[in-house]
């Protein structure tokens, strides 16, 4: 008596082997799918926009006439922007991780921290609009200048910029630490001399894409009030602004076909400039990778 | 002069104003850690607060129960919740039958059956979707996805909940597939070698072992996309329109409970009117909705974690 059947089993193996390669091609078509997502959004918005791209696109203010309408005030405005939101949200954010990783003992209230920053993390961008519009703008009194939106974004992506340093002040090696407090230096001298020094790739690379997030945020600058048609630069960080998404937004809205063409070279600028501090970031983080 | 260790340690011991740093930094650190949780309690005291002043003006049992969204009306407005809730829920759901098969279909393929150097480049690029600004899939679903589907059926309008809902969708693809490959990639080399050493198939590995093994991870991962899916504001109020309705139409214009709070700030609702308030108590909703999504996320990948 046989206990295998051989006919019986190459049979079944077939099945098996068959049904295998179907779902493998099903799966593999579904991650193409959504890379053709990708492919087809980047082409449409190039060959859209890039008849438009011209160096009057980048320094003309806004205009009534699509021919004529530029991206200059929102671009400046976007800098201006960054230039609010980048060290505001670098001191809170790496301050914060420094607490959390290096000083926090294991408590209620370090627990309710670390649970609230995840949180925080969840909370739709209009919500924070919604915040900034009541305390910055309203509370506090400062308008709908660059200050206000820019407290607003900073809050906004300041649990990112937390994560990503903690996770690079955790990845420097404890010896480090042990040796320069073995050698009597004090705690701060450690972290400023020793940790920062050694958690900063980490912390730039996070903290690049925290950024390049809040640049391309739109919702919460609408809720908050930020103007779109603006013919002058601010000159400080109290006058108004607009920014590029904004100006897409305004552009993408008009009922004239033109200006869909307008507002897709505005993309075109506004991923241009992602790419950019994208790209710095990867440099960073291979230039730096795997000190030790 | 020649001090000994002992001498120059006293001394510096002695340097008052670097004992005092050492005293006042992790002060100072605590306060700006605080800055995160003086977010969460604004945020919450602001919504509640304007909230209640709008529930003075309206009624609550109108706004829970009321099947009305008119609040642009002179003579009778009127603001039930409702048409706002099921706008959100219409694009959510077409977003979720979008992205969730696609997905999970794309983390098994990386986590089971891509090479390293597929899945090296795939992983990256799939980002590359997560980093695009809402406000260029807004435009793509209002320029392209929109078209397109008339094209193919005539009975859309240019502003439905489909488009936004499909695009909503291609958003959250790459976080229901990293987050899940993820959970995957951690279900131990073990037990799939010896499923495969068994005679299995990579398909009934992938079916029967890896995914019933990271489903809390993989279920997580769905609930954030929802929350995301929920939040999302430029895309629908740029291609999901303006019409708050009560029905189950996909084809027309809707209106999400995001894009309302963009329709109002964008205009100039006076300061103090009904109409501002309504914008804190649409936003209570929209933030209660997310963090219940968000801890729900939270409680199933620590509750159903399957420990190796």
């Amino acid at each position: 008596m046989r206990y295998i059947e051989q006919q019986q089993v190459v049979k079944r193996m077939n099945g098996r082997k068959i049904i295998n390669s179907i779902f493998k091609g099903i799966f593999m078509l579904a991650t193409l799918l959504a890379l053709l997502a990708l492919v087809i959004l980047l082409y449409r918005i190039i060959t859209q926009g890039a008849g438009h791209l011209s160096l009057d696109f980048l320094t003309n203010f806004a205009s009534r006439f699509p021919e004529q309408a530029g991206i200059k005030a929102a671009l400046v405005g976007s800098l201006w922007l960054m230039a609010v939101v980048a060290p505001t949200a670098l001191i809170l954010g790496v301050g914060s991780a420094i607490y959390l990783e290096e000083y926090a003992k294991r408590n209620r209230v370090t627990d309710f921290i670390r649970v609230n920053i995840s949180n925080l993390a969840g909370v739709p961008s209009v919500v924070f609009g919604l915040l900034g519009l009541t305390i910055f703008v309203r509370a506090l009194a400062l308008g709908t200048s660059v200050l206000a939106a820019g407290f607003t974004m900073s809050l906004l992506i300041l649990p990112v910029i937390i994560v990503a340093s903690q996770e690079a002040i955790r990845s420097v090696p404890g010896e480090l630490r042990d040796a320069s407090l073995g050698m009597g230096a004090t705690k701060w001298q450690t972290i400023v001399k020793i940790i920062l020094p050694a958690a900063i790739p980490g912390i730039l690379t996070g903290s690049i894409l925290a950024l390049s997030r809040a640049i391309g945020e739109t919702a919460p600058l609408i809720v908050v009030g930020i103007p779109v048609i603006i013919q002058f630069l601010p000159s400080g960080v109290m006058d108004t602004f607009t920014a590029l998404p904004m100006q897409i937004y305004d552009w993408s809205s008009r009922p004239q076909q033109e200006f869909q063409v307008v507002a897709a070279a505005g993309i075109i600028v506004l991923m241009a400039f992602l790419l950019f501090m994208n790209s710095i970031a990867v440099i960073i983080r291979n230039k730096f990778n795997k000190r030790y | 002069m020649r001090q000994s260790v002992q001498e120059m340690i006293a001394q510096s011991k002695g340097k008052k104003n670097k004992q005092v740093l050492e005293k006042i930094i992790p002060v100072i650190l605590f306060l700006i850690a605080s800055v995160s949780v003086l977010t969460t309690i604004g945020i919450v005291l602001t919504l509640i607060f304007e909230t209640v002043t709008f529930f003075t003006r309206v009624s609550i049992s109108e706004f829970l129960f009321g099947t009305t969204w008119l609040p642009f009306s002179n003579k009778d407005a009127q603001f039930g919740i409702w048409p706002l809730i099921l706008g959100t829920l219409k694009v959510t759901a077409i977003a979720i039958v979008v992205a969730v098969p696609i997905g999970i279909s794309a983390a098994i393929y990386l986590s089971e059956y891509a090479s390293e150097s597929v899945r090296r480049v795939v992983k990256p690029v799939l980002e590359v979707l997560a980093g695009i600004p809402t406000i260029v899939y807004g435009f793509f679903a209002l320029t392209f996805v929109t078209p397109v589907l008339q094209s193919f059926f005539p009975d859309i309008k240019i502003f439905n909940a489909i488009s936004p809902g499909i695009v909503v969708g291609i958003m959250i693809i790459p976080m229901i597939a990293s987050l899940s490959e993820d959970a995957m990639s951690s279900v131990p080399k073990q037990i799939r070698e010896g499923a495969l050493a068994m005679g299995s198939t990579k398909f009934e590995v992938a079916w029967k072992i890896t995914v019933p093994a990271a489903m809390s991870g993989i279920v997580a991962s769905v609930v954030l996309a929802v929350s995301r899916a929920i939040g999302e504001t430029m895309i629908v109020s740029m291609a999901g329109g303006s019409t708050p309705r009560f029905d189950g139409d996909f084809a027309g214009s809707i209106q999400t409970m995001t894009a309302y709070i963009v329709q109002v700030s964008k205009g100039d609702a006076g300061y103090g009117t009904t109409i501002y308030y309504s914008i804190y108590a649409v936003g209570f909703t929209l933030f209660l909705f997310t963090m219940a999504m968000n801890l729900l996320a939270g409680y199933v990948s620590k509750r159903f974690r399957e420990e190796y």
